[in-house]
């Protein structure tokens, strides 16, 4: 290293600021390398940490979107005398939405907020 | 029976109530309730009367759960939300306190009844609904409208969006619900062994070794549980908030 200090003395000031300009986005190159090997790893303890818990949120989310379908069903039946036919339209549409609770929280599926990605903030933020 | 399992999420009343023939007696679930409640109040007024710059070490954990819902919220709903701060520390402390205070022995775990989780997410379902009207007017329904979705599916999709959306306060509530229902179950069935097993002479006793290891284990894993789903109810809390805030697709 000290002796390539000798040769950096020599230079113009021109070509030392293109070698910092260069360092820097090696640098930074480097740190986006690093962020998405983190990230990675985070998001990979965090789902073998807490399995149960995962277990726990994607029952829920795909139990819940099933009741509502059938209650609505079921509830629609009786308001307009249509039995059996909404309790199955409402139950398959529960069913649907419930995969899509499902998916969208376990990160599949783009959720609907555009919050939850922080990459596609620009795209979507736009009023309108 | 000192060894049923469900014993202990039974409702007892402490002293009756009746008003025109409805039930609203003080029961064990309401005591707990109160005492969440003064609990929180207590220890939060207490421990931030110093106000000082250099917190105490109980200063510094109240604003230490100040921080960490005012940055979840922030992160989840923008600066907007922190208009909802109020409700969602409520929510938060009151869920964390009542999920430890469940974990006292002879204690009674309120967030193991469905109705109360229930309240709460209705609590948070309705907020969204009336804030996103009142914000937003009917511009809130685009949030059930897709965009990018071909023209004869959008019927459809947003009923689907609409079921999904009205399924968000029952898996908020059977979250919370399930795991400390299930978490205390499972707690109270491995006792059991303990007890069963050691009555059944030396070789029992040392046979209830593992269950005794395995009720030291669940209890670490509940008290965890019990973070975990305060920090889930807030988060998730948060996030429909932002819904209310930003309704746009």
């Amino acid at each position: 290293m000290s002796s390539q200090n000798g040769d950096k003395e020599d230079r113009t000031v021109g070509t030392l600021e293109a070698g910092l300009s260069e360092r820097r986005a090696q640098l930074n190159r480097k740190l986006d390398d690093r962020r998405v090997v983190e990230e990675k790893a985070a998001r990979k303890s965090t789902s073998s940490s807490s399995g149960y818990a995962q277990a726990m949120k994607l029952s829920s989310e795909f139990i819940a979107g099933v009741l509502v379908g059938a209650g609505i069903g079921w509830v629609a039946d009786q308001w307009l005398g249509t039995s059996p036919f909404g309790l199955i339209v409402f139950l398959l549409l529960g069913f649907v939405a419930g995969i899509l609770n499902v998916l969208r929280s376990a990160g599949v599926v783009e959720h609907p907020d555009p919050r939850n990605q922080p990459d596609t903030d620009v795209q979507n933020d736009r009023p309108d | 029976m000192a060894n049923d399992p469900i014993h202990q999420f039974q409702i007892q009343n402490i002293f009756p109530i009746e008003v025109g023939g409805m039930d609203f007696s003080f029961t064990n679930s309401s005591l707990f309730m109160v005492l969440t409640v003064a609990a929180t109040s207590a220890f939060l007024i207490f421990s931030t009367s110093g106000r000082g710059l250099v917190p105490s070490r109980l200063q510094s954990v109240s604003e230490m759960a100040y921080e960490f819902v005012a940055g979840t919220l922030r992160s989840a709903a923008g600066t907007d939300g922190m208009r909802f701060f109020p409700l969602v520390f409520s929510l938060f402390m009151f869920v964390l306190v009542a999920n430890l205070f469940g974990m006292f022995p002879y204690f009674f775990t309120i967030t193991s009844h469905i109705i109360v989780t229930f309240a709460l997410a209705m609590l948070v379902i309705l907020t969204v609904i009336v804030y996103g009207f009142m914000r937003n007017g009917m511009s809130f329904l685009k949030l059930f409208v897709p965009s990018g979705v071909p023209a004869f599916l959008i019927p459809l999709v947003t009923l689907i969006e609409v079921i999904s959306f009205l399924s968000r306060p029952i898996s908020l509530s059977v979250r919370l619900f399930a795991n400390m229902l299930a978490g205390h179950i499972t707690l109270k069935v491995f006792s059991g062994f303990i007890v069963s097993l050691s009555a059944m002479g030396a070789v029992g006793v040392f046979g209830a070794i593992i269950p005794l290891g395995m009720t030291v284990a669940l209890t670490a894993l509940e008290f965890l549980v019990a973070f975990l789903q305060a920090y889930v109810f807030t988060v998730l809390t948060c996030m429909y908030l932002n819904d209310a805030i930003h309704p746009t697709h």
